[in-house]
């Protein structure tokens, strides 16, 4: 205990060393991020479902999506998940201005993927492809379009949601290293975020792909 | 590199993998989105879910540490995928199937309403309980 109080004032008492408490953080993340896998799971099993009763409806109604909004958005978010491993890099090699750098880096992209949707979203309130019952809009040949909208939205709007706790996770991230609350030692909770964001960053590698471009 | 200390402190990955492994997913946004555009029938979506899954365990192996860190969190991520893919695909078997024993179920139960009679006329897709996956493209 007493070696331990001298060179790592963030281990807690009930852990032997540093390891072995940075891996507990570990395990109990990648738990939470499997219930994360499986809350879009369910998500991506109503878009199977849908599409393959409705394929050719499926197909019309992507022409929809503007691919090029979706492209630079798929890049934005790979490139904010370089930044976030980059700025726990920078923590690893203690350099905080780095960090702090690449944390604000990730937090811009973020703000830039969300206003990307923001124009996307507003488009298509405007035209009424809205879903379920607000589905207004009459260009797309197929029965019950809406359905596809209604997917959309909930997939693109609860990753929307994830984005959103991320960038509010990268905010307090910031705090903590402007603090200085984090060493090479100790930077769980950065890493913790990471874990986070690059979960986020992977569900939208899916959705990309199978909303916008294969419908 | 890094200064050399004597705690434990976890693999740092050079900064060229991470770079790397960065300019692969963009290189495979491109692959995918161009691929997109050639009609391929029932490919188109395979190709797109193989190039995902395949900047999926980029994302993993190297940002996540999955490559790095102890296997643990690899059979926790494993499990994930496992769990959800035999959930999608017994899911599938049944909504596909299904109509061979019962063919009013073979679609959905409200299929034949159509919620905005009073726009222009939606086009009504025959009854199709064969239908396949990949027909639509």
């Amino acid at each position: 205990m007493e070696h331990s109080d001298k060179h790592t004032p963030h281990l807690a008492h009930h852990f032997g060393e540093m390891e072995q408490q940075r891996e507990s953080a570990k395990l109990g993340m990648w738990i939470f991020l499997l219930t994360e896998i499986l809350l879009f799971g369910g998500l991506f099993a109503a878009y199977a479902i849908y599409r393959a009763w409705n394929p050719d409806m499926f197909y019309n109604a992507h022409k929809h999506l503007n691919i090029y909004l979706g492209g630079i958005n798929t890049i934005v978010l790979i490139s904010s998940s370089v930044t976030m491993a980059l700025s726990i890099r920078s923590m690893q090699l203690n350099n905080k201005k780095r960090t702090m750098a690449f944390l604000i880096a990730t937090l811009l992209m973020a703000v830039v993927f969300l206003v990307i949707k923001y124009f996307e979203y507003h488009h298509k309130f405007e035209l009424g492809q809205l879903p379920g019952k607000y589905y207004t809009y009459t260009g797309i040949e197929g029965t019950n379009p809406h359905i596809f909208f209604s997917i959309y939205f909930m997939m693109t709007g609860l990753h929307g949601i994830h984005v959103i706790a991320g960038m509010g996770l990268i905010t307090w991230m910031l705090r903590k290293t402007m603090k200085n609350t984090f060493s090479p030692e100790y930077y769980t909770p950065l890493e913790m975020t990471g874990l986070y964001w690059h979960l986020v960053d992977m569900i939208w590698i899916f959705l990309f792909p199978l909303l916008y471009l294969v419908g | 590199m890094a200064k050399e200390t004597t705690h434990n402190i976890p693999h740092i990955v050079p900064l060229r993998i991470y770079l790397a492994v960065g300019a692969a997913l963009l290189i495979l946004t491109g692959v995918t989105v161009t691929v997109s555009l050639i009609p391929l029938g029932g490919w188109n979506v395979v190709v797109a879910l193989t190039v995902a899954a395949i900047k999926a365990l980029l994302v993993a192996f190297f940002f996540m540490h999955l490559l790095y860190d102890k296997k643990i969190f690899l059979v926790i991520f494993t499990m994930a995928v496992i769990i959800l893919a035999i959930f999608i695909t017994l899911t599938m078997f049944d909504t596909m199937e299904r109509g061979r024993t019962n063919p009013e179920g073979a679609r959905p139960f409200k299929d034949k309403a159509i919620i905005y009679e009073e726009k222009k006329a939606p086009i009504q897709k025959p009854d199709s309980t064969g239908e396949t996956f990949e027909k639509g493209r």
